[in-house]
């Protein structure tokens, strides 16, 4: 824990970001789920530049857990690396471990695709395939080799109803998932998730395209599966981080003036509760009562 | 405090002047374009109708073909049609597949490795090449061992269709967002998988339309023809891989040069056909790529 401060890092800042840091991992006031993931002093790269710095934190299991902070502070590029889809970018670069449930997700012999099936994502942006209804769902399913027609009508019936979009569509599985407004769209993708069953459910700012009526529907959604998933969601939305998650990251972005340099760090890590109702760090707390750090 | 005085209206039209007349300017403009643009589309399309129309009848369209001292209403045209249809359909089932991968490739898989880059500048130039040097070249490596051939035409054409192919693909597949592919990575998709399921049949109806530009401008070519598959056949060689061939813009060449009437007519005749069954070509494949996108919007 003890390891060398980024040197980006401004030196006012150090003994701050030190205290974060070992208080982090020690946090363990929420006692209920096993371990997941287990984040130990993660950095990322695109290129040259150096995305997030120094990352150590636990994810517990059955849990929602918010990552919150500013624009760059490397949330999203955290997120990502939970199913390895920064691999897709050019030039990315991880150092440190992320391991899942005892097993390193970055060893030599771990297939980035096995990975993202049992860890999958929903994204900012909903991203329906250009195909109907019935075949965004039973995309996944007919990846893992599921060619039983009763069988597929079974997952994508059951899927489209944990995503409270059944009643919905029901009598027009066969139109395009593209003529489905925002929010059903959305709820299309999580479906299309949660159809492979995977263990881990990624969420990059969900609802943050969508209106307060479609976003209480994800977030309702959220919390019905928590029940079978392990959820990690990014939000801009502090209101939306305190309504759904039990855990909760605050990022923020360090810049050094010196090099020009700018990076994401992990400043606070805890339970929900404790960051809104007693942050510990001052950045945290600027941030989230809005006096923005 | 009193309301304010006299509220001044909003004026919400254009406002007048240079602004306004820019405006007008550049619609007439755009209309004079269009004009200009249709005139001789429209005038190759009335012409050939006109002096074609009257030689088509059935037994023109499948006929042999006459000596061309014969009146028009003398034989007929099949053997080029057959050639045509033949050769076309070989060339395209050479390009396209070949076109359609290598765009992938370009676009999937190179990203921007000097291979890739090299590609794609070779394409570029090909596109520049005459098509007669396509006909040359399959002339001095073909033709000079193996003999004419339908195939040695269609291996002309295909040469000439192929950088078109992989232009106009390589344009839509990167049309596609990379959202999508995401989205298909997420759900554990392998980069195959995800350019066969998610990249390709989202860029099918744009694939198919390049991929018919290329086969009409194919089947239009004269030139790259002239000396790989001799043509002067009088029946049909429903044998594409052997022996010399005909197609149509080789007997319209032919009849067009030479100075009797029932030749030139019966020449006109075969291009409004050559017209017609690229239309066709184009309206088929408009239903199968409709069928294909229909998830598209």
């Amino acid at each position: 824990m003890d390891e060398p401060l980024p040197n980006v890092a401004a030196k006012t800042e150090l003994p701050k970001l030190a205290v974060a840091r070992s208080a982090a991992p020690r946090d363990d006031s929420g006692a209920a789920g096993n371990l997941i993931f287990d984040v130990r002093d993660v950095s990322i790269y695109y290129g040259s530049f150096k995305a997030v710095t120094g990352v150590t934190m636990p994810i517990h299991e059955n849990e929602i857990t918010a990552f919150i902070g500013s624009s760059g502070s490397g949330k999203s590029t955290m997120l990502r690396s939970f199913n390895r889809m920064n691999d897709l970018v050019p030039g990315s670069r991880l150092e440190g471990d992320v391991s899942y449930r005892g097993e390193s997700l970055y060893g030599r012999d771990v297939s980035a695709t096995a990975v993202r099936r049992r860890i999958g994502m929903v994204f900012q942006k909903p991203n329906p395939f250009p195909k109907s209804i019935y075949d965004n769902v039973a995309y996944g399913p007919r990846i893992n080799g599921i060619r039983n027609k009763a069988k597929l009508d079974e997952i994508v019936e059951n899927s489209l109803r944990k995503a409270a979009l059944w009643e919905e569509v029901r009598s027009r599985l066969n139109t395009s998932g593209l003529s489905l407004s925002g929010g059903q769209a959305q709820r299309l993708c999580i479906a299309r998730t949660i159809a492979v069953e995977p263990d881990v459910v990624l969420m990059d700012e969900p609802a943050s395209a969508l209106d307060p009526i479609a976003t209480g529907a994800i977030e309702a959604l959220m919390h019905e599966l928590k029940q079978q998933y392990t959820i990690i969601v990014v939000t801009h939305n502090m209101q939306q981080a305190t309504r759904v998650s039990d855990r909760t990251a605050f990022f923020y972005v360090l810049t050094d003036s010196k090099s020009d340099t700018r990076t994401g760090v992990l400043v606070e890590y805890g339970t929900t509760e404790q960051i809104f109702q007693d942050p510990r760090d001052d950045r945290t707390k600027a941030y989230v009562t809005g006096r923005v750090g | 405090m009193a309301v304010a005085p006299q509220q001044q209206r909003a004026d919400l039209r254009e406002p007048a002047g240079w602004r306004r007349t820019k405006n007008r300017i550049a619609t007439v403009l755009m209309v004079l374009s269009f004009v200009v643009v249709i005139i001789p589309l429209g005038f190759v399309l009335y012409t050939t109708i006109a002096k074609g129309a009257s030689a088509i009848t059935g037994s023109f369209l499948t006929s042999p073909i006459p000596s061309v001292v014969e009146p028009v209403n003398v034989g007929g045209i099949w053997p080029a049609i057959l050639g045509t249809l033949e050769i076309t359909a070989l060339a395209t089932v050479i390009a396209v597949p070949l076109g359609v991968l290598g765009a992938v490739y370009l676009n999937e898989y190179g990203g921007n490795n000097w291979l890739s880059r090299f590609i794609g500048f070779m394409a570029d130039v090909m596109t520049g090449v005459p098509s007669i040097i396509m006909g040359l070249f399959i002339y001095s490596i073909w033709v000079l061992h193996f003999g004419y051939s339908g195939l040695a035409g269609a291996l002309a054409l295909g040469a000439l269709m192929l950088p078109i192919v992989i232009r106009s693909s390589y344009e839509m597949l990167r049309l596609v967002p990379d959202s999508l592919r995401q989205g298909s990575y997420a759900l554990g998709a392998s980069k195959s998988r995800v350019t066969l399921t998610v990249v390709l049949p989202a860029a099918v109806g744009g694939i198919v339309s390049g991929a018919l530009l290329a086969v009409a401008r194919a089947a239009g070519e004269t030139a790259p023809l002239l000396f790989v598959i001799l043509g002067g056949l009088t029946t049909g060689n429903a044998n594409v891989f052997h022996g010399a061939n005909i197609a149509l813009p080789m007997l319209i060449f032919q009849n067009a040069s030479s100075p009797y009437p029932g030749a030139q007519a019966r020449g006109w005749g075969a291009a409004l056909t050559l017209i017609a069954i690229a239309f066709i070509l184009m309206i088929a494949a408009r239903v199968v790529t409709a069928r294909f996108a229909r998830y598209a919007r």
